[in-house]
């Protein structure tokens, strides 16, 4: 996993000390970069996410007609593009990584029992592998004129209209 | 480097005694100081006693006089009381501070001063507290010269830049104000803590030293720099006036270079 030190020496160790319940050791340590990698996700997507999501808002709001033009037949033209296909779901995934990370970070330090801390992080995991995976799928599979559907149940400028 | 910290100016609204006999000018605050006595009770309780000091006095010196001359129970650790031991680290109106830099003429005055043990540790008597956890954190850095070569006759020469590197961090008392400032320290108290870092810091970027690359394994722990929120609170609480959180960062980096 990491290369190996180069120094050899014992790392001094204490007593296991308890007070009260509360165990004040470390459980012990945990030879992994995960929180390393998720420390730099933070700062890395975060920056991405400053462009994506403001060009997000200037194209949507700003642009042409700005907020009037945005409706059902709006978003189903940006979806014809992979340009924005590719824009919306790298916003999403950046979007909902960084969230769920900072909550997982708001859980670790705010949650004091272990059981408490698991129990809010699998219904944080659920539910943002839930957004994700729905949203991905929206974005893919968003067809504004489906077939064979009931016309008066389709935008208007669908040409089944 | 000292960090005197105000709140307010009570210089000019002193009362002088008679003049003449008392040329130091005295004031009468209200201490007010949580009380624990676990052979006694199960939850702390406040204290308060009005007490006449001198313009000149500290916080210490208004315990002191409590000890000394009306509760002899009361109990607190102090050892050199001029900002040199770090054994008086205490919440003081809700900062933690050394009592004995703390000035009561840099206090409200007007309101009882608080005065509390620090938080994260668990509290023994009155105001001590089990450093224990925060000397374990201490201990697994390694706060020690690590060096494989060959004892040298004299001293390890080292030039001034090499030294200047880590100056702020060798400033250290470890009286715990940091870490027991630090709100991620307080939930679980797993986070090896602001002091710990500090002192890693000292020895990592020591040209003399060998073992940077094992502190910074260490310190690359899922409760190691990572749980940094850089809230600052250490940086402020420092008796010494190190940069605690820049120098968190520095470490922050040195874990990317090493392992990157």
């Amino acid at each position: 996993m990491s290369t190996p030190l180069k120094t050899k020496i014992q790392v001094p160790r204490s007593r296991d000390l308890e007070v009260d319940g509360v165990k004040y050791n470390r459980a012990g340590s945990s030879r992994s970069r995960f929180e390393m990698f998720a420390w730099l996700f933070m700062r890395m997507s975060g920056i991405v996410l400053i462009v994506l999501v403001f060009g997000h808002l200037f194209v949507n709001l700003m642009v042409g007609e700005g907020v009037h033009a945005v409706d059902f037949g709006f978003v189903g033209g940006k979806w014809a593009n992979p340009f924005w296909q590719v824009w919306d779901l790298v916003m999403l995934w950046l979007a909902m990584l960084h969230g769920t990370n900072g909550i997982r970070v708001i859980i670790d330090d705010y949650a004091a029992r272990n059981t408490t801390r698991f129990w809010l992080k699998v219904l944080l995991f659920v539910a943002s592998a839930f957004v994700i995976l729905l949203g991905t799928m929206v974005i893919f599979t968003f067809e504004p004129c489906p077939a064979g559907a009931d016309p008066s149940l389709l935008a208007s400028f669908c040409s089944a209209h | 480097m000292s960090t005197a910290v105000t709140e307010n100016q009570n210089q000019d609204a002193q009362q002088t005694d008679d003049a003449g006999e008392e040329a130091i000018p005295t004031y009468d605050i209200v201490l007010r100081v949580r009380r624990y006595d676990p052979e006694f009770e199960t939850e702390a309780h406040w204290d308060e006693w009005p007490l006449t000091m001198y313009g000149t006095d500290r916080v210490l010196d208004a315990l002191h006089k409590v000890k000394w001359e009306l509760d002899g129970s009361l109990s607190f650790r102090r050892s050199c009381a001029h900002g040199v031991c770090g054994s008086d680290a205490m919440r003081i109106n809700g900062r933690n501070r050394l009592a004995c830099k703390t000035l009561l003429k840099d206090l409200d005055l007007s309101k009882p001063i608080l005065v509390e043990p620090i938080k994260g540790l668990p509290c023994e008597k009155d105001l001590i507290v089990d450093m224990e956890p925060f000397f374990q954190s201490y201990r697994e850095i390694m706060p020690f010269l690590v060096n494989e070569d060959h004892t040298p006759t004299g001293e390890r020469f080292q030039s001034q830049d090499d030294r200047a590197r880590f100056d702020d961090t060798t400033k250290c008392i470890l009286c715990a104000a940091c870490t027991s400032s630090c709100p991620v320290f307080w939930t679980d108290g797993q986070y090896f803590g602001p002091a710990a870092i500090v002192n890693a810091h000292r020895f990592i970027f020591d040209s003399r030293d060998q073992a940077g690359d094992m502190r910074l394994e260490i310190l690359n722990d899922k409760e190691g720099v990572w749980r940094c929120r850089t809230t600052f609170n250490c940086t402020e609480a420092c008796p010494r006036g190190i940069q605690v959180t820049k120098a968190i960062a520095e470490v922050k980096k040195a874990v990317f270079a090493s392992a990157l």
